[in-house]
């Protein structure tokens, strides 16, 4: 294989290239015989796969939406609406929906996950530790279709007729809780991502806390701490950094999910307000409902971009959360990811 | 606020601790069997005695840390003001909050300040606030010996400290709940040289005050610090008499043995 | 100037009768209480769901039930999955230094992405030139969607392989290649074989690719290029159909799906003992 010797000027082509040339020195240093090189080169080949695949998703997706951003530019983040008859696309109530539905779950799981998990880990019986444990990580293995069918068919029905009326009555006077009962809303899509991403929260929680030290929780015991003051003082300060990224990489999740959440989003624009019981779609549930219709030009393109927003959002969380957690290792928390 | 000082009617041959019938267990094996003691206040009390001699135990139990493990178990009586600490009446939480306890690691809480390290524990206890709570948190880190180095930077981590300056640290947040025994599981073994004889020294400055309990490996430090040693060998406790005629005259065969390091 | 604190207090280790000992046993029950509830509602939400889906379900549960239902891509998908095994390989195997993190990153990457942008960009590959949904394109996309699960499982499972074996294999010449096929590999062989199991299980239950490129059709069919229809998927039309019947039928899918996802979550994790959950 050929490797030029490096005399470019420009820095960045010459660090590429003296990459590649340690990259296949070090490929020829650990391949002592023919076979083994082949063989590594094999591996490396199937390591190719995968960058092209990450890598391919990202490109295919940006040379396919150019049209869109060509044609709009940022205007696509503000139009109202997918309308090919006046050929104007934007995801701007798209975006409202995602993020109002994905904060509302967060606001609600983080505290309900961290508290499962502090049950599970300082106050839980031994005994029905593994069982609850068993039930509170299974449901993260639902497929997000039967929640979304369950959401559609008996939770939307009920939050119409029952669960909406009454927060009206007691709490209408926030504008949460103003407008129309639907049933299928907001509140709704933020409901089921709560129970969606808790199982994610609640189990990094608990392996953050589990590896709080001893001589921490004897600290604060000393002290003549009570259990609770334990958990504040020593346990949750400790986890604080693995915690927080166990709810990012909830956010996450709750960002990206489409099936349950377009089921019971409504799917019907309305202007963006607080209130919680209003429809409204998000970027995954624009997708699927456009995707069928799509003429190609810039409709299809307009359908493109949409993928490729919601692909930029969950990997800049991803990746937040994953520096957040490996960071929690460096500091002293010791969490494997 | 209250200064510790021993009262005028309290006598040196009043009992600061009195351990009867003691037994400890972890789960089914048993780390201590029938100890009987009396610890005298305003003394310093080492225990000593080689790897799995239930030392720790010992002083572990003497606060009710012990159970705390899964599966631990105590049963006897450790009676301390007149109260049996072991009463089915009495809440640990409130027994810990009374009696200090250092531990081998020196472990501040590393997401709070200095000076929070100090104040915590009369924080959750509602002792002091404001700037009572101020003053309380320099006079313990003055007691410390630790005020000079630290007083420009008590907002400051304590993971910025050296390994002596946090086990002082711990010192001084175990005083500022005003107990009026000290426990010290090892106290030393994690620190350098001169930090322990600075420790040391400041063991014995503390002794004027409070009744302090230390358990230690080191022979010679005990030798040093201690006004009275016990020895402890498999659980039991072998010998315990005043330091000097311990080392000098030990009366059990086991503690001539380890005393002249025939084992260890 | 000497006053002592026990000469007033019969109990010196008594709580004092005021607010902040009381408060602080309040907030300390009250902690409890409301962790345990938080933790119970959400096992109980698990069991109510999956009893509310099996209630309405197991009506239409038959055998003509299951004759009905093709199964779903994931074959296709997860053998192409595993063929790209040879990432994990080499993660376990070479991976050091920062070339070995970039791609273990980027393998955990994978994991972060929603599966419908898989379903987009086999959708914008292989449907839209094709003009036709397929089997292949739903396969593409539950592969990819696989890769990650299976080289991280077999990445774990290479990785516990006793180091003897690898250096009695060098010690008796084996080039590194031959070490890595002939002794590691087979000796992790069980544990990739869980790996894909996770995967399949993971990717059996996605709805969102499939959507978009495989189309659904309620015929059997066998022709790779041709729409195929899968249990999500059929779920899905299901729940929005207008006929009640169906709708009910939907519950029937889910509960089979959510058995079959469940199980073989369990079996796999049953299976590997100290494999402690690792991400999804």
């Amino acid at each position: 294989m050929e490797v030029p010797v490096a005399t470019e000027r420009n820095s960045i082509q010459a660090r590429s290239r003296a990459w590649l040339r340690a990259s296949l020195s070090q490929i020829r240093v650990q391949a002592r015989r023919p076979g083994d090189f082949a063989f590594r080169v094999l591996l490396y080949l199937f390591v190719g796969i995968v960058l092209v695949i990450v890598l391919g998703i990202g490109w295919v997706l940006l040379s396919s939406s150019w049209p869109t951003i060509q044609q709009f530019g940022f205007k696509y983040l503000t139009n109202p609406a997918f309308d090919p008859i006046h050929n104007t696309f934007g995801v701007g109530p798209a975006l409202f929906g995602t993020f109002f539905t994905s904060a509302f779950a967060i606001l609600l799981a983080v505290p309900l996950s961290v508290g499962t998990a502090i049950f599970l880990t300082e106050f839980c019986p031994r005994r029905l530790r593994f069982p609850l444990a068993f039930l509170v990580d299974t449901l993260a293995a639902i497929p997000s279709v039967a929640i979304g069918l369950w959401g559609f068919l008996v939770f939307a029905p009920w939050l119409q007729q029952t669960g909406e009326p009454w927060l009206q009555q007691h709490l209408g006077f926030l504008p949460f809780f103003q407008g129309t009962p639907y049933g299928v809303g907001m509140l709704a899509a933020g409901l089921i991502l709560t129970a969606m991403i808790l199982p994610i929260i609640t189990a990094i929680s608990r392996e953050v806390m589990v590896v709080v030290p001893v001589s921490q929780r004897e600290a604060m015991l000393a002290l003549g701490a009570t259990r609770w003051e334990v958990i504040r003082y020593a346990v949750l300060p400790y986890g604080r950094v693995g915690i927080t990224g166990g709810a990012i990489l909830g956010l996450g999740r709750a960002l990206g999910e489409t099936i349950a959440v377009t089921l019971v989003i409504g799917n019907q624009a309305t202007p963006p307000s607080a209130s919680l019981f209003q429809t409204g779609y998000t970027l995954s549930s624009v997708i699927v409902n456009q995707f069928g219709e799509a003429t190609p030009g810039v409709f299809l393109s307009a359908v493109l971009e949409a993928g490729l927003l919601l692909l930029l959002i969950t990997l800049l969380t991803n990746i937040l959360a994953r520096l957040l957690i490996a960071r929690m290792g460096r500091v002293g928390g010791g969490l494997t990811a | 606020m209250q200064e510790l000082v021993a009262s005028e009617g309290q006598s040196q041959a009043e009992i600061a601790i009195d351990i009867q019938r003691l037994d400890a267990w972890y789960g089914p094996s048993q780390a201590l069997f029938d100890v009987n003691l009396s610890i005298l206040p305003l003394s310093v009390s080492a225990a000593i005695g080689p790897s799995g001699s239930g030392k720790s135990t010992f002083v572990r139990c003497l606060n009710r840390m012990h159970e705390e493990v899964f599966g631990a178990r105590v049963t006897g009586s450790v009676v301390i003001e007149g109260v049996n600490i072991y009463a089915p009446t009495i809440n640990p939480i409130y027994v810990r909050r009374h009696i200090g306890m250092v531990f081998q690691q020196p472990n501040p809480l590393p997401s709070r300040s200095i000076y929070e390290n100090v104040a915590i524990g009369a924080r959750i206890n509602g002792l002091a606030k404001g700037r009572a709570l101020d003053e309380l948190v320099e006079r313990r880190l003055r007691q410390a010996a630790l005020w000079d180095e630290v007083k420009d930077r008590l907002s400051g981590a304590p993971t910025q400290l050296s390994g002596g300056q946090q086990q002082r640290l711990c010192i001084a947040r175990a005083l500022a709940l005003e107990p009026h025994i000290v426990l010290m599981d090892e106290p030393c073994s994690a620190l350098d040289p001169i930090a322990t004889l600075q420790v040391e020294d400041l063991i014995r400055q503390l002794k004027q005050h409070y009744t302090i309990v230390i358990v230690t490996h080191n022979l010679q430090q005990a030798a040093r610090v201690a006004d009275r040693t016990a020895f402890f060998l498999s659980g039991h406790l072998v010998e315990e008499e005043a330091t000097a005629e311990f080392f000098s005259h030990p009366k059990q065969k086991e503690t001539e043995d380890f005393i002249t390091g025939r084992f260890g | 100037m000497s006053v002592t604190a026990q000469s007033t207090k019969s109990n010196p280790f008594e709580a004092e009768r005021n607010g902040l000992q009381l408060r602080r046993s309040i907030v300390n029950k009250l902690s409890i209480i409301l962790t345990g509830f938080f933790a119970i509602c959400a096992s109980l939400f698990l069991i109510y769901l999956i009893g509310y889906i099996a209630a309405k379900g197991l009506q239409f549960i038959n055998a003509n039930f299951f004759t009905q239902r093709p199964r779903a891509p994931g074959e296709t998908g997860g053998g192409w999955a595993t063929a790209l095994q040879g990432s994990a390989i080499f993660l376990s195997e070479v991976g050091r230094g920062p070339f070995a993190s970039f791609v273990r990153f980027l393998v955990d990457t994978l994991t972060g992405i929603p599966t419908i942008i898989f379903g987009l960009f086999a959708w914008v590959l292989i449907v839209v030139p094709s003009h036709s949904f397929s089997a292949v394109s739903g396969g593409v996309a539950l592969g990819i969607i696989m890769i990650p699960t299976v080289a991280r499982a077999t990445e774990e499972v290479l990785r516990l392989v006793p180091n003897d074996q690898r250096e009695a294999s060098a010690a008796l010449g084996a080039t590194h290649s031959r070490t890595i096929m002939q002794v590691v590999v087979p000796a992790a062989r069980s544990g990739i074989v869980t790996g894909v199991m996770l995967a399949l299980a993971r990717v059996a239950g996605e709805t969102a690719p499939l959507l978009m490129t495989a189309g659904g059709t309620p015929f059997f069919n066998t022709n790779l290029f041709h729409q195929i229809d899968a249990i999500p998927l059929r779920i899905f039309n299901f729940t929005l159909s207008p006929y009640q019947i169906e709708r009910d039928q939907a519950f029937s899918g889910a509960l089979v799906l959510i058995v079959f996802v469940v199980i073989t979550s369990l079996a796999v994790r049953w299976a590997t003992g100290g494999f402690k959950r690792r991400g999804r």
